[in-house]
């Protein structure tokens, strides 16, 4: 079943005009500033196919900016997020590309902030679903609607064993689970998708496991500030 | 969920004696893992948003970012109160409140995606109308809205519900065909009234395409949702007499996936083809975006055919 619920029929709650142009760009905004861990100072926004078409008549950027915001998709700020955004301190360009990439609705954002640099791809798949499909120069297919790991690593034997372990120690249930990596640097990268919240000390733990670089945390389902 | 399609939920309906919104209420509990009452208050704030956009849409200036829209919601109400409406008391505020919903989502105001956001006028047109008509209480419009959400999971499910997958028949039209059983079931309706009037609603808009001006849902979205409220009046009200779809619904949605899966690609939200391929509407998409603008008529024409690029939304949950 694509659908598994009511209120993926009766909703989400949004602001407007549209599910797939503005309530998915703000989900693919909010995701890439928690991939980022802080709100970035510099994003440059590139677009492609329907996204670069329709962008402003959309407020596919408005949309951009209240996800860089760290807004949910109904919030009262969404028309004025471009002010928002420079009054906090946020630089943003938007720059639509002729590319014929897979996806209608495709948006890249690179970021700049607390002294790094994070490339985030996310699409927008429909009903204000999306999916994120590249994070810097790895592969990755997640859609934020469930709690979800996102771990940077050394390509280590037995590294995602011992992060399973500790998620099964904490009652949770993997519903998705892929890896990436880099024949360059030995790099990889790993995205669990899981079936209930995370608890703080989990993530602690898991980051802490040799090899394991960095962990983010991402969760749509979580609602942040409203107006 | 118990059910996957209406012919299972309405027999499921029967056989526990309950209303679909009952049951759909107890599955999606069940589904989520939170309580009754956690889903409940969620839904009813959902309730109250659209409320509250219905009230902005005959208040507040509803001009689009575009300017191609908005406002017109306005007119359409004064004529009603002027005494001078020809559909009814029910039909005249379904018309004016689904067209001020519409123009709040086009104005980026706030909305519930009903399925979408392309099509969220057309059930709190019907709901609200039928709330001051009727004098029903918001509890049990929010249970109407669990009716709703149940038989739109059968169609997104076993059809579509977005345009760039099904053509507008799959928006509209399925927001017609959830609010027309919902009102059945809200009127007193058996569970078996309000499938058919799924049946005989989505019957009418079977071939509709998605032609979106300028590629904005604004024209001809924002009327499509005013006719629909009219028309699931239409729908419910067949039902309740007893008119029942000679097609069982079940099989009328199947068609609206075979029709949709045909559809060329120009009609399905590339606003290539219909209305926003006329020479007006080319103009409207030259002044919106002149960059792309020679881009696409290069695509559309080596496109005729229909098969190109876009289908890639087709999977699109
Ligand atoms: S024409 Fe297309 S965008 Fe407009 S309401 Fe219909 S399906 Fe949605």
């Amino acid at each position: 079943m694509r659908f598994k619920d009511v209120f993926s029929i009766i909703g989400p709650g949004m602001i407007g005009p549209s599910s797939s142009h503005t309530a998915g760009a703000v989900r693919i905004g909010r995701v890439a500033r928690e991939l980022l861990g802080s709100q970035p100072e510099r994003v440059v926004i590139r677009l492609y196919r329907s996204f670069a078409d329709t962008y402003r008549g959309h407020g596919t950027d408005v949309a951009l900016a209240a996800g860089l915001l760290g807004w949910d998709t109904d919030h009262d700020g969404i028309p004025q997020a471009l002010v928002a955004a420079e009054q906090a301190g946020m630089e943003l360009s938007f720059v639509p590309k002729p590319d014929n990439v897979p996806h209608p609705n495709t948006a890249a954002l690179q970021m700049h902030g607390g002294g790094r640099e994070l490339l985030v791809t996310g699409t927008s798949i429909g009903g204000g679903n999306i999916a994120i499909v590249g994070i810097d120069e790895f592969d990755v297919r997640f859609s934020g609607s469930f709690p979800t790991l996102v771990l940077r690593h050394a390509d280590r034997i037995g590294l995602l064993a011992d992060v399973t372990r500790l998620l099964s120690a904490a009652r949770l249930n993997i519903g998705q689970m892929n890896v990436d990596r880099t024949s360059r640097s030995g790099a990889a990268l790993t995205v669990v998708e899981t079936d209930g919240p995370l608890p703080r000390d989990l993530v602690r733990s898991i980051a802490r496991l040799e090899g394991v670089s960095e962990v983010r945390k991402i969760d749509l389902t979580k609602r942040r500030r409203r107006t | 969920m118990r059910f996957q399609d209406l012919q299972g939920l309405a027999a499921l309906c029967i056989r526990e004696g309950l209303p679909i919104h009952r049951l759909m209420l107890e599955e999606q509990a069940r589904e989520s893992g939170r309580t009754v009452r956690q889903e409940k208050m969620k839904m009813t704030d959902y309730y109250r948003v659209m409320k509250e956009a219905v009230r902005r849409g005959l208040t507040e200036d509803t001009r689009s970012r575009s300017g191609l829209t908005g406002n017109d919601a306005k007119q359409v109400e004064a004529l009603r109160e002027s005494g001078a409406g020809m559909l009814g008391p029910l039909g005249d505020k379904a018309l004016a409140y689904a067209l001020a919903v519409s123009e709040v989502n086009a104005s980026m105001g706030r909305i519930i995606a009903t399925p979408t956001a392309g099509s969220c006028g057309v059930i709190p047109g019907v709901f609200v109308s039928a709330q001051e008509e009727f004098g029903w209480s918001d509890e049990r419009m929010t249970e109407g809205l669990f009716t709703a959400g149940a038989l739109g999971y059968v169609i997104a499910n076993r059809s579509f519900v977005s345009g760039a997958e099904g053509g507008c028949q799959a928006e509209i039209g399925s927001a017609v065909a959830m609010a027309a059983g919902a009102l059945a079931e809200l009127r007193g309706g058996t569970p078996e009234q309000a499938v058919h009037a799924v049946g005989l609603a989505l019957k009418n808009s079977l071939g509709l395409v998605c032609d979106p001006v300028g590629g904005l849902v604004e024209v001809p979205c924002i009327v499509r949702n005013g006719f629909g409220a009219v028309s699931a009046i239409t729908a419910a009200q067949m039902a309740l007499a007893g008119v029942r779809s000679a097609i069982p619904s079940d099989e009328v949605i199947e068609a609206m996936r075979e029709v949709g899966g045909a559809m060329p690609d120009k009609y399905r939200e590339t606003a290539r083809g219909g209305l926003a391929a006329t020479k007006t509407g080319k103009r409207i998409m030259e002044e919106l975006h002149p960059r792309r603008h020679a881009k696409r008529e290069e695509a559309a024409a080596s496109d005729e055919d229909g098969t190109g690029q876009g289908a890639s939304d087709k999977d699109a949950p």
